[in-house]
């Protein structure tokens, strides 16, 4: 009877150790891809304050995983030698009330780890947090929105929604990006795993953070501090470009808005009908601010935050109903006929 | 097993129980004006146990619409109606309610005395507590008011400012949610200093402090805690409504408010929170696992000593659910250090637990069994609070679903697996029936591995990348099969749980005999009938040592020749 227990424990340890096994190298084989990806994970660091953060956590899961093995281990081992037996007789075992020197072994080792942790903690915090900003820093100025970024680039005259474009940092050309926070509304986080920790957009209370990413690509990340109803789609996307391409996008985003005779149509249901009381596009009547800059809309990947890639049939369903998109979302549906849509589909893809 | 022949002189009465012979409504009435302790420990239990079957099925929702990206199961309105509902329901109307259920039923008598030293205090605390509870949960059905149909808060249970604020939250759903937790609130105060009042003045004969059962002493320990926690919490939320309704501008950003004042407030009730929720179910544990070993608890002065540690440091502590909202560098760093030193006296509470099972003869039953897993889990979620301390990590892994992995482990792996292991060990003493064990290793197994199922996973899909709070999320992110297993172990759970509440009902029923001490254990509840009678002991028992029923049944060898 004894005996068959035990098998039956055996069997089920194997039964649950093999999936655990799959399941936790999937598991690492997503997180250690390198490089710009979709998954932002933390992983895959492609930025100093990322990897800094990354060199800190293997040391502190070390440490971590060094106490759960033994402790753990223990736990595991009294468990299982001191168990109850059939043969056991009813005495009652020897009863230890304590042991002063014990106690205070467990108490002084601890304490000893604490403060290796907390030096290490330290240095990295003041590294990151209180890196001196150099001369050749871009500055660019992120103000959340109820589900949307705007991105300001107040040296260059720039303002674009979104998608935040930035140069590659190498180690002979240093070129970091500085980014000053603020919220327009409620409490936003800017967070990209592979580029820096988060940091909070709070209303009155501007913050700062700092990336130097070192490969050129597309880095995902979302807003991570919870802002309403459609706080899900409030997606981010920075574009890592090499100097070359930095600087074109730069004398792009520099230009007013496209004005192109053939959409003239477009353009005139853009500046008669309300959009102009949100939205911005330089070059015409529409200066609104509550919206994102349209001035180089056609530039962009995504439309709505990410919630949508920018084509011509997604910014259609778009502004005849942003609910399509994201249920939630502050734009209205403007109600505009088929034909006023489709015009203004054919102005805002001229807006490069 | 269990040996009816080791009374305390006096303490069992043996007179037969009357069969009452109430009608139904007077039987009612008798629940609503009661003022026994031990009933309204039932009526905290039972209410505790109803909102974790309501909360649970909001995690189930929850988890359903995670489980596939792009579903279409909750709206997002809805869906952050039910995480706030969700988070408010467990901390205040299940984790509150259960823990002062606990110390309604047993402080009294653990400490061999009649009742509480306030009961209509007692009473008035459980009411003013069942009607927050019912006051939120109205607002499902009045949360727009006269802006139409109802509307839970959706502003999740942290309920940071500005959104909180009339511009970002009109109608009345964020009311309900600070006005429920205000009157709640009160009842929680009204039972904590019921709890101090009565471990400091009711105590038997013998009973020193340094004799009380580790439960006893966790429980006054919680209630100090909860003192100072709640006010700040309920200050913040008066300032709220004055803000909302008087034209106040304590949290109100446009008018120059303070979004940062408002963390502040809620984490400095926040954090010391998890500790008013764990150190009950380290009381549990501390009464629990001696006896299943067989063996005193280890180190009893150490183990009070750092439930006032952890208690004390605790409220230095909050800020750490702050590191990302621009504090300086010298602020981050102090939290980082205040952190990191709760890791002490925990990591003394965890060798202790382990001392005391090291050289036992560990019966497996299931009280013991959710220990066990409890001790487990505690070690990781200790482990993984380490990693979160960690300032520079925490900008990472803050608000994504680490954090959620992090604290389900403390408040589901350790709390919520104690609750169950303390309702299968007392469940006896109070009903005078056993559970059935059989539904309890199932319960337990299934409980378990839907539990690592779930909350494991989780602590991947953080590292991830993946937020809290998001209603949905982007197919290309891989997160995808991560998301559907974390959703399949909710299901195990919520299977596990259904088992827990069968049994539950069928034992009260069907369930086998249980006799006064049916785990063959040392403290005083165990000496007098099960159910005890109104007035617990016949006559005030006099005890001599930490464990009077080990005196009795050990006269050769008796605990008071040991203690110090």
């Amino acid at each position: 009877m004894k005996l068959r227990k035990r098998e039956h424990g055996a069997k089920a340890i194997r039964v649950i150790s093999l999936p655990a096994l799959c399941f936790f190298a999937m598991a690492a084989r997503a997180a250690w891809a390198d490089g710009p990806e979709a998954t932002p994970s933390i992983f895959a660091p492609a930025s100093t304050p990322a990897s800094n953060i990354l060199d800190l956590s293997w040391f502190v899961l070390a440490i971590t995983g060094g106490i759960f093995v033994s402790v753990g281990g223990l736990l595991a081992y009294a468990v299982i030698r001191y168990r109850a037996r059939a043969t056991d007789d009813d005495s009652e075992p020897p009863q230890i009330y304590g042991s002063t020197q014990v106690e205070l072994a467990w108490t002084v080792i601890p304490i000893l780890i604490v403060v290796v942790l907390f030096l290490t903690t330290a240095r990295i915090i003041f590294a990151i947090q209180d890196a001196p900003k150099p001369q050749v820093a871009l500055d660019v100025t992120v103000v959340g929105h109820q589900y949307w970024w705007e991105f300001r680039y107040p040296k260059l005259g720039i303002v674009t929604a979104n998608e935040l474009h930035v140069p590659v940092s190498t180690r002979l050309e240093p070129k970091p990006t500085f980014l000053h926070l603020l919220s327009a509304d409620v409490d936003h986080s800017f967070w990209v795993p592979q580029l820096a920790g988060k940091t909070d957009l709070i209303p009155n209370h501007p913050n700062d953070t700092w990336i130097d990413p070192y490969h050129t690509g597309v880095y995902v990340g979302q807003c991570a501090q919870f802002c309403g109803v459609e706080h899900a789609k409030m997606l981010l996307r920075v574009y890592v470009d090499t100097p070359e391409e930095f600087d074109a996008w730069v004398k792009q985003q520099q230009r007013p808005g496209e004005q192109d005779a053939s959409v003239a149509a477009g353009r005139h249901v853009f500046e008669t009908e309300a959009c102009t009381n949100c939205h911005r596009i330089t070059g015409t009547a529409a200066a609104g601010t509550f919206g994102p800059d349209l001035t180089h809309l056609a530039s962009r990947t995504t439309i709505a935050s990410g919630a949508a890639r920018n084509t011509a049939e997604n910014l259609h369903a778009w502004i005849e109903d942003p609910d399509h998109f994201k249920p939630g979302a502050l734009m209205p549906a403007m109600q505009l006929n088929e034909e006023q849509i489709n015009e203004l589909v054919a102005y805002l893809n001229t807006l490069h | 097993m269990a040996d009816q022949t080791l009374p305390i002189a006096g303490t069992v009465d043996v007179t037969p129980p009357r069969r009452s012979t109430a009608m139904l409504l007077e039987w009612l009435h008798g629940w609503v004006v009661t003022v026994d302790h031990k009933r309204l420990g039932i009526l905290y239990l039972v209410y505790g146990i109803f909102f974790l079957l309501v909360a649970g099925a909001e995690a189930i929702a929850i988890r359903i619409q995670l489980a596939w990206p792009g579903m279409h199961f909750l709206s997002p309105e809805l869906y952050n109606e039910m995480f706030t509902m969700h988070g408010t329901t467990m901390v205040f109307l299940v984790g509150m309610t259960i823990i002062f259920g606990f110390a309604n039923y047993l402080v009294p008598l653990m400490i061999g005395a009649r009742d509480m030293a306030f009961p209509r205090l007692n009473a008035f605390s459980f009411w003013m507590t069942a009607f927050g509870g019912l006051l939120i949960y109205y607002s499902f059905i009045g949360g727009f008011g006269l802006y139409g149909m109802g509307a839970a808060p959706d502003v999740g249970w942290w309920a940071y400012a500005p959104l909180t604020a009339k511009a970002f939250s009109p109608g009345h759903a964020t009311d309900y949610w600070a006005l429920a937790l205000i009157v709640a609130g009160f009842g929680t105060l009204g039972t904590a200093i019921n709890v101090i009042a009565t471990t400091l003045s009711m105590r038997c004969r013998g009973m020193t402090l340094l004799r009380m059962p580790l439960f006893v002493w966790l429980m006054l320990v919680t209630s100090g805690l909860t003192l100072i926690t709640i006010t700040p919490l309920t200050a913040a939320q008066i300032m709220l409504v004055i803000d909302r309704y008087l034209g106040g501008h304590f949290f109100d950003t446009q008018a120059g408010g303070s979004a940062v004042v408002w963390m502040h407030f809620f984490w400095i009730f926040g954090h010391p929170e998890v500790y008013v929720l764990v150190m009950p179910a380290f009381g549990i544990a501390s009464e629990i696992i001696p006896v299943f070993s067989r063996k005193a608890i280890f180190g009893y002065p150490a183990m009070v000593a750092a439930s006032v540690g952890i208690a004390f440091v605790s409220l230095g502590v909050w800020a750490h659910h702050m590191f990302t909202v621009g504090m300086t560098s010298v602020g981050n760093a102090f939290f980082v250090l205040s952190t990191m030193l709760v890791g002490i006296p925990t990591g003394i509470k965890i060798f202790n637990w382990v001392a005391t099972i090291w050289g036992g003869k560990i019966r497996f039953a299931t009280p013991m069994l959710f220990c066990l897993g409890f001790l487990f889990q505690f070690l990781i979620a200790g482990l993984t609070g380490i990693m979160l301390s960690v300032a520079p990590w925490n900008w990472q892994l803050h608000n994504s679903y680490f954090v959620i992995a992090h604290f389900h482990y403390v408040l589901v792996g350790a709390i919520v697996f104690n609750v169950f292991a303390g309702i299968y060990y007392w469940y006896p003493k109070v009903t005078g029936r056993m559970l059935s064990e059989t539904l309890g290793k199932w319960h337990f197994w299934l409980f378990f591995i839907g539990f690592h199922v779930t909350f494991d996973t989780m602590h991947f899909v953080g590292f991830l990348g993946m937020p809290r709070s998001i209603y949905t999320y982007e197919p290309d992110r891989g997160w995808n099969h991560l998301n559907f297993i974390i959703s399949m172990g909710g299901m195990i759970q919520a299977i596990a749980v259904l088992i827990f509440a069968w049994n539950l009902v069928h034992s009260y029923l069907k369930g086998k005999k249980a006799g006064n001490d049916p785990w063959d254990a040392w403290t005083l509840e165990w000496a007098v009938p099960s159910p005890p009678p109104v007035y617990n002991f016949a006559a005030d028992p006099v005890v001599h040592s930490r464990r009077p029923l080990w005196d009795l049944k050990h006269p050769e060898d008796p605990d008071w020749k040991y203690e110090a």
